[in-house]
């Protein structure tokens, strides 16, 4: 198998999604390659190496500077043909999944969305992807190849191999008329020094149950001390507690950190397919009904605001 | 300028898989995905009283006509369903082609979809049919503007917002937090009756039905399973120090 992982740079970072994913590939066996597009990617190309990567193809060219999928999807196709690739992985997000979809249809390559894991079987590769709000697991597979996919968001952690020097390959497509259409004309990036909530290892999210906008402040906290992120559930960005972007569930965003904090979350189904593979799951909620304890790991029947604050102030004993 | 949305219908209720073809049952009663009802409310504001048509278009059986006159109820102008026996169980491969040919009959100016499908969780369609068109395609639109030859959207990604502009024709997917969808009056519903509502087969799209279905797609279902269980889970009542035995809990796990 010949595998090339997608990894996405934002400034001079490589992102953990993609880098978790380079190292599963690693797990499977045989070289792997990866590509970088975009201002900056050069420069980047050791520390893929150091995750695994024998072979980096970088693209610097002036098309890819903005993080938009259609040059994407030239620099791809065109790695994928010089490389004689047959597998080809990508870490969700906004980007990737649009340069992953735009490459399916231009090389008539299969697509498998969503996976949570991938192994081999008998030498053929399997995809795993719940599905139906995550009732059902299905092994997936693909026919032909190269085959492509596209990964939950921390579905893997990274891991630096240890790996050499990779061989560094420049790659420079001719790009078609229609992926160059797309132009970036303004960027407003989200305030905030903390981690994205995708890209955190420990989420504290908050729902009805903290009473109001101003008691996610005590969500805000308690992510201060664990080094954690801060998410919410649509009732509350609905009702204007908390911006959308930090949005978790089914019309927002699907995270799996290490460790999923729900204070005052009910658990409806709306939230749960965006947190549930979660390593741990620890809830507070007053309600000893709540959804939520069927699946957590450590369920705290009590009120938030008279746990939440102790907690927050043992965790920050411990850390000093 | 024509608009045209694409709709997918999907069951109602929990959707449940055939164990058999290990395909999504359709059988019983569906609906218009809700997510497609912002990409229909979107098109209808953007042609607002400008004389722009708007075509709501679908692949799915039969039945699916269902979604589309909910589209027409809304206020589309008229519905194109490709439906065909040989285009069940297409993937994302397959599915983009046999729409991607009948959006091409139409030759709209701006395509739409909604941010995703409510039973597949699939969210990435829209950028196949997009690169089978040849245009441009920006997703996750929670603002879209046209002036002239040219679209404007702000996109929402995991970094923040990117305002993003692209020329005529385009692909675009919205977020449901673009806007609030209608509902249909009683005068849209009955007026839907009266719009045209075309069927259309592969052989209609020129498309050979070797290249649609299973045999057109490249992805396969292997099999089926329970999803793993949760282990070890406890549930503990706040008696006053309910604080102390989570910072056990993640010690222990070491997570602190």
């Amino acid at each position: 198998m010949a595998i090339l992982v997608f990894l996405e740079h934002r400034g001079t970072e490589l992102q953990k999604g993609s880098l978790g994913v380079l190292s599963r590939a690693t797990q499977l066996g045989g070289d792997v390659a990866a590509v970088v597009a975009g201002e900056g990617a050069r420069a980047l190309a050791s520390e893929a190496g150091k995750f695994g990567a024998a072979k980096v193809w970088v693209c610097e060219d002036e098309q890819v500077a903005q993080p938009l999928p259609g040059p994407r999807v030239d620099v791809l196709a065109q790695v994928v043909a010089e490389g004689g690739y047959d597998t080809v992985l990508f870490a969700n997000s906004v980007l990737a999944a649009d340069v992953a979809s735009g490459l399916a249809a231009r090389l008539d390559a299969g697509l498998n969305w969503d996976l949570v894991d991938v192994e081999l079987r008998g030498g053929e590769l399997v995809g795993k992807r719940p599905a139906l709000q995550d009732s059902v697991y299905a092994d997936v597979g693909w026919s032909g190849t190269p085959r492509l996919a596209l990964f939950r968001a921390g579905s893997f952690d990274a891991t630096a191999a240890g790996g050499g020097e990779p061989e560094v390959a420049e790659v420079s497509p001719s790009y078609a008329a229609h992926s160059a259409g797309a132009r970036l004309v303004g960027q407003d990036e989200e305030k905030g020094g903390g981690p994205s909530i995708e890209d955190a290892e420990i989420v504290v999210a908050g729902g009805r149950g903290l009473g109001g906008p101003e008691n996610f402040t005590l969500a805000e906290e308690l992510a201060n001390a664990l080094g954690g992120a801060v998410g919410a559930t649509r009732a509350v960005v609905d009702a204007g507690w908390y911006p959308y972007s930090a949005q978790i569930g089914q019309t927002g965003k699907t995270v799996s950190p290490k460790l999923y904090v729900a204070l005052g979350i009910s658990g409806a189904i709306q939230h749960k397919v965006g947190m549930q593979s979660s390593s741990v799951i620890v809830s507070i909620n007053k309600d000893a009904n709540a959804p939520i304890f069927e699946f957590s790991d450590l369920g705290v029947v009590g009120d938030v605001h008279e746990i939440v604050p102790k907690l927050t102030e043992l965790i920050r004993q411990r850390r000093g | 300028m024509r608009i045209a949305v694409c709709v997918k219908h999907v069951p109602e209720g929990a959707p449940r898989l055939d164990p058999s073809t290990k395909r999504l049952d359709r059988d019983g009663e569906g609906a218009l995905n809700h997510f497609d009802a912002n990409a229909v409310e979107e098109a209808l504001r953007l042609k607002g009283d400008s004389g722009s048509e708007v075509v709501a278009v679908s692949l799915g059986p039969a039945k699916a006509m269902d979604s589309l006159r909910k589209a027409l109820a809304m206020g589309a102008d008229r519905a194109v369903l490709v439906s065909d026996e040989a285009a069940a169980g297409s993937d994302l491969v397959a599915t983009s082609r046999v729409l991607a040919a009948a959006l091409a009959r139409e030759e709209p100016d701006l395509v739409l979809f909604g941010q995703q499908a409510s039973d597949s969780d699939g969210a990435v369609l829209w950028a196949a049919v997009a690169e089978r068109l040849g245009r441009p395609v920006v997703s996750q639109a929670m603002e879209l503007s046209v002036d002239g030859g040219s679209l404007r959207v702000k996109r929402q990604t995991e970094f923040g917002y990117d305002t993003i502009e692209a020329p005529l024709p385009a692909v675009v997917a919205v977020s449901d937090a673009i806007n609030e969808p209608r509902y249909p009056s009683l005068k849209g519903i009955m007026g839907a009756k009266k719009k045209p509502q075309d069927v259309v087969s592969l052989a209609d799209l020129g498309v050979d039905p070797g290249d649609a279905g299973e045999s057109g797609s490249r992805t396969t279902v292997l099999a089926l399973a329970e999803p793993p269980a949760r282990g070890g889970a406890r549930k503990i009542e706040d008696d006053g120090d309910a604080a102390r035995e989570i910072v056990e809990f993640l010690t222990e796990k070491r997570l602190v």
